[in-house]
Parts: structure tokens; C-alpha cells; sequence
């Protein structure tokens, strides 16, 4: 029972979603927003395992978004649409209901194999020297996409809505709220496997002390490597799904107050608790949707909240404990694993 | 063949020698000790032992390979395992995590074991608990499976970092200066324990240590150094009589 606590409630949660978008309980603007919502998820845990368990400071995580983003966007619309940049589709338009979470999944490798770009140099870097290297990492994504007129440079890249169209003519669902749960509930889950085997305690013990990790038998180099292709895979992975979520992409949308938004939701929550940045991407989705008014000068309130949070809190609100540390008693009734 | 096998070992840092031709040899088995005046270059050459400082003279070989070149996790994995001077336990990892992570090199799995928690992966977990609580009993550490190092008393501290070092299977294990910050009443249970350890897991010990009363009671072998060169060695009777010795304690007396 207590096994199937947890995969009940997901799938009665995915259920209740998939029913209330059909019968129109809840309309689009919410449906987008839950889907940010679990987009955020995605990337406030996956730069947690470097900022918070590995203690490292990438502050370039919207990069590696980009790269999913558009990779995963250029292989559907290329595979399953008509389109000015890719002429016919190459395969059948109605295989993209099965096609587009391989090419999340695509989108997920190339990120993370631009996340070499950051793991190799981190062998030798610690600290502010790696910030700065992320940094530029970032930049040299966005750059990179902004001078490929191919694939639309500066004006962005669209055409994934046909890829949903058709997905929705084989089936009436919403698909796109099926897969960003699908893939929240995904990158989630293996991140926690990894965070809790011995092989991913070594990511902490990294954090700790380096120079005792590498003498205790710890591959520091292959620790790193791991934690930074798996990162930034991840958000790879959130950079797909966002993409065809909105329908289109541009290089600034995932420029560096993207990744801030990343980190701050990472300090909000907690480093190194998985449950305090699935919270703080919850309380951050939220509040930048009730800001949105306020336009810009919601990059105002966000920081000071930031502000004021590591004045009184700067453990985050979750520390790095985990929601069966708060409440000990409530592991007699799940088992996540 | 030796387990160990220094030859002509010197490592200068710019215009400092901090060691030089420091030479040594283990058969197996032995419990020996390494002394001299503070900065003398003694963590330097366990430092370089352990794969942490690239020697820029001379050779050690250990068990048949050449370790000068490895990097300390291959080092570790080949059998030579060291605490520190200063503690450096992973202090946010309880002691449990702490001794798990230090099976690193035999952890037998890959990724994919772990996120699609395969048989192997189970399997291989459970060994690694099982070794890690063999050696937390054996030193009587079991009781803190579950506490974080930074809340135990330092004596329990150190007691812990050498239950780490002992979980990495180690042929050969560098002790650097075990009794230091110890209060009395802990030194008699450290001497109990290094002897305990050198006879139940078999192992080769070399220690550093400052505190005689340790070093007399446990070492068969002890060497000398002063600013990086050997100046004496022998049984610790006769290291204790010698006038060199005695000289690079308490200086000759001219100034
Ligand atoms: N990484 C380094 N860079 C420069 N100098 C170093 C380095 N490591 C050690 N030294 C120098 O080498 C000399 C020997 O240091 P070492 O730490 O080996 O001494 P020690 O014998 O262990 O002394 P103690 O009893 O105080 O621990 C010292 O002069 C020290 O300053
Ligand atoms: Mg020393």
C-alpha cells in the first residue's frame, strides 16, 4: 500500500488535470500556468543538484534550456509538420503523439552535452571562477542561436502548435499538460534516485570537502561530470516542454533573468531539498503570474522577497530537509523511491 | 616483493624543499612511525603518497605500480588509505553516508542501475550497507550511524575518520597525527584501537604523530626528519637516545 501511495496520487492528480481541462473547469490560462508551474519544477530541481547539493554556482541554467528547447522544437516540427524551414514532414503528422517525447527526450541530450561545455572546465575551477564560467556558457548559447538565421536567429522559432494540432487530432486531450506532467514527475524521480545512492551522495561529499572526496576513493571528475550532464540535461528536458507549451521560442527568452529565476527559486526553497524547490517553484509560478501586472518592476519585488528571505532565512524554507524529514509520521504512508 | 617502496622521494614548492631523498620500505604488516619537529615535511610526504602532491623526484611504488602519477581516488582504490591532520570528515553526511560514500571505487554500478534501481543496483547497496556497518561495529561507532560527524565530540571525530579510511579496504594506512587534541583517557583508547585495527583488518600502518607516549607504545620502526631530510631512524629505544634526535627537538642551543 504504502508503495502505491505515491504513483496513485500522481496519476489521480493527472486524471483530475487531464478532466478538468476537457470538461473546462479550468481554462487556458490556468492550464498554461500549471504547465509553467511543472516547468519550474523541472528547473529549480535540476540547478539545485548543482547549487545546492554539489555547492557550486552555475548562474547559466536558461542555456542549457535553450538548447532543449530548440533542439527538441527543430526536430518536431522538422519530423511531424509542414514548414517553411523544413518543407514536408518527414514522418506522419499523427506519430507525433508518440514522437514528441522522444524529442524532449532529444532535447534533453543536447543540453546535455552542452553542459560539457561547463562539466569539463568545472575539473579544474571551483567557486567564482565557474560562476563566471556558466556564465558564459549562457551567453554563448543565446549568441550562438541569435546568428543562426536558419532557424530564425534573433526573431525566434515557431511551428510547434501544428506539432500539437496534430497531436490533438489523433486524440481530443490535452496533451501538452499530459507530457509536462509526465516529464515533471520524470526528471523528479530520477533526480531523487540519484541524490539518494551512495554514488549520488558523492555529489555532497564533493560539496563538503573536494580534497577528502578525492582521497576517500570519490572520482571527483566523474561526480561533476555526472551532476552537470544530468543538470543540465534536465533543464533541457524543461526547455522542450516549455517550448511547445508557449508555441514558439526566442534566444532572450532564455537569457540571464531566466536563469536567475532558476536560482532564485533554489535559495527560496532550499539548497539541497528537492521538496523546498518544488515548493518555491510553486510560490514563485504564482507570484509571477499575481506581479504580472507590474511588468518589469516584478524584477523589483522578486529580488527584495530574495533580500529580505536571506536576511531572516537564508537556509531557504526548507533548509535541505525533505517533506519526510518535516513530518516524519507521514512515511508510514508513502514510499518514494 | 614490498608493499611499499620509496625511493629518493623530494617535492620542492618553488624555492622550498619540503622533502628530499626520503627513502622507506614496507614488507607488509608493520606498524611504523614517522616523527619530526612541526614542518618538517611529514603530511608532505603522506600527501604525496596518497596521490595528492606530484613528487618532482623520485619514485613510490606500491604493491607493484608506480603510484607517483595517479590520482588519489586510483591511489586509494589500489590499497593506501590516510586520515587527516585536521579532521576532514563530510560533516553534513551522517556518519553512515559518510562511511557509504568511501566505498566509491567498489560501488559496482553504473547510472542507469541507479535511476532504474536494477537488481544490480539493490544488490550492490546492500553490500555497501552491509560493509559499512561491519566497520561501524567493529569500532564500536554503530550507535552514530545516524548523527552528523560536527555533533560528536572531536574524540569520536577522529575515531570515525579512521572507521572511513577503513572502508575504503585499505592495505596500507596513513595515520597523520591520530592523537592530536586528544584529552588523556581518549590517547589510551586511540592506542587500543590503532593496535586493534593493525591486528583484526591486517593491515600496514605508517603514523605521524607528535604525542611519544603513542609513538613508543605502538611504532616497531620509527624515522626522523628534520626540514625535509631523513636524520635518523630505528626501534623507538634507541630513537629516543639518539643525540641528533634529541638535537632537532630541542634545538642545539646556539642561536
Ligand atoms: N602546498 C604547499 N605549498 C607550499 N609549501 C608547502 C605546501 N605544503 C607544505 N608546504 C611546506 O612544506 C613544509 C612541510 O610541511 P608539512 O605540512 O609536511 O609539515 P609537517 O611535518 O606535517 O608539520 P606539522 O607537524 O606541523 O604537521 C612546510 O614548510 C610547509 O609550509
Ligand atoms: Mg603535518
Amino acid at each position: 500500500m504504502q508503495r502505491l501511495t505515491v504513483p496513485l496520487l500522481l496519476l489521480a492528480t493527472l486524471a483530475g488535470l487531464v478532466l478538468a481541462a476537457k470538461l473546462g473547469w479550468i481554462d487556458l490560462y490556468v492550464q498554461t500556468t500549471l504547465m509553467f508551474l511543472c516547468i519550474n519544477i523541472i528547473m529549480a530541481t535540476s540547478l539545485n543538484l548543482i547549487n545546492g547539493y554539489m555547492g557550486e554556482f552555475s548562474c547559466g541554467h536558461a542555456g542549457f534550456m535553450a538548447v532543449g528547447a530548440y533542439v527538441s522544437s527543430l526536430l518536431s516540427v522538422a519530423l511531424f509538420t509542414s514548414s517553411a524551414t523544413f518543407g514536408e514532414p518527414l514522418l506522419p503528422p499523427s506519430l507525433a503523439l508518440l514522437g514528441l517525447p522522444l524529442c524532449l527526450l532529444a532535447g534533453g541530450v543536447a543540453a546535455a552535452l552542452a553542459g560539457l561545455l561547463v562539466a569539463f572546465p568545472s575539473f579544474r575551477t571551483r567557486g567564482d571562477y565557474l560562476a563566471i564560467i556558466t556564465l558564459a556558457a549562457n551567453y554563448i548559447i543565446i549568441s550562438l542561436v541569435e546568428n543562426l538565421d536558419v532557424i530564425g536567429g534573433a526573431r525566434g522559432f515557431m511551428g510547434m502548435k501544428k506539432v500539437l494540432n496534430n497531436m490533438e487530432e489523433v486524440a481530443g486531450l490535452p496533451w501538452m499538460v499530459i507530457w509536462t506532467f509526465v516529464g515533471t514527475v520524470f526528471c523528479v524521480w530520477i533526480l531523487q534516485r540519484y541524490i539518494r545512492s551512495s554514488m549520488g551522495k558523492g555529489v555532497m561529499a564533493v560539496c563538503q570537502d573536494e580534497i577528502a572526496a578525492e582521497i576517500m576513493s570519490v572520482n571527483t571528475n566523474q561526480v561533476k561530470l555526472t551532476a552537470f550532464l544530468l543538470s543540465s540535461g534536465l533543464a533541457g528536458v524543461a526547455g522542450g516542454l516549455f517550448a511547445h507549451v508557449v508555441g514558439y521560442v526566442n534566444p532572450q527568452a532564455f537569457n540571464i533573468l531566466k536563469s536567475t529565476e532558476a536560482m532564485v527559486m533554489v535559495y527560496l526553497g532550499g539548497m539541497g531539498s528537492l521538496t523546498g524547490s518544488i515548493l518555491s517553484a510553486g510560490l514563485m509560478t504564482v507570484l509571477l503570474e499575481v506581479l504580472r501586472p507590474l511588468q518589469i518592476i516584478k524584477w523589483v519585488a522578486i529580488p527584495l522577497l530574495l533580500i529580505i528571505l536571506m536576511q531572516f532565512r537564508p537556509e531557504g524554507i526548507m533548509g535541505n530537509r525533505e517533506l519526510g524529514d518535516l513530518f516524519p509520521k507521514l512515511k508510514k504512508y508513502y514510499r518514494f523511491k | 616483493m614490498a608493499l611499499l617502496d620509496i625511493k629518493d622521494l623530494s617535492i620542492r614548492f618553488g624555492g622550498l624543499i619540503a622533502v628530499s631523498d626520503f627513502s622507506t620500505s614496507f614488507e607488509g604488516g608493520e606498524l611504523n612511525g614517522l616523527i619530526g619537529p612541526n614542518g618538517a615535511g611529514k603530511t608532505t610526504v603522506f600527501n604525496m603518497v596518497s596521490g595528492f602532491y606530484q613528487p618532482t623526484g623520485g619514485a613510490i611504488v606500491f604493491d607493484g605500480t608506480r603510484v607517483g602519477k595517479l590520482k588519489p581516488h586510483k591511489v586509494t582504490a589500489l590499497g593506501i588509505s590516510r586520515t587527516f591532520q585536521n579532521i576532514r570528515l563530510w560533516h553534513e553526511l551522517t556518519v553512515l553516508d559518510n562511511i557509504r560514500v568511501s566505498q566509491y571505487s567498489r560501488l559496482g554500478y553504473n547510472l542507469w542501475d541507479c535511476f532504474l534501481r536494477t537488481k544490480n543496483y539493490l544488490g550492490r547497496e546492500a553490500d555497501i550497507d552491509r560493509a559499512a556497518f561491519a566497520i561501524l561495529e567493529a569500532l564500536d561507532l554503530d550507535r552514530f550511524a545516524a548523527e552528523y560527524p560536527k555533533n560528536l565530540p572531536y574524540g569520536l571525530q577522529r575515531k570515525v575518520e579512521i572507521a572511513r579510511a577503513l572502508s575504503t579496504r585499505p592495505k596500507l594506512l596513513l595515520l597523520d597525527e591520530p592523537a592530536a587534541g586528544l584529552n588523556s583517557s581518549d590517547v589510551d583508547g586511540l592506542i587500543k584501537l590503532i593496535r586493534f585495527i593493525h591486528k583484526e583488518f591486517k593491515l600496514t600502518i605508517w603514523m605521524i604523530e607528535h604525542q611519544m607516549t603513542v609513538v613508543m607504545s605502538l611504532c616497531e620502526w620509527i624515522k626522523v626528519i628534520d626540514f625535509g631530510r631523513t636524520i635518523a631512524e630505528g626501534a623507538p629505544e634507541a630513537i629516543q637516545q639518539n643525540p641528533e634526535v634529541i638535537k632537532a627537538y630541542l634545538g642545539d642551543g646556539t642561536i
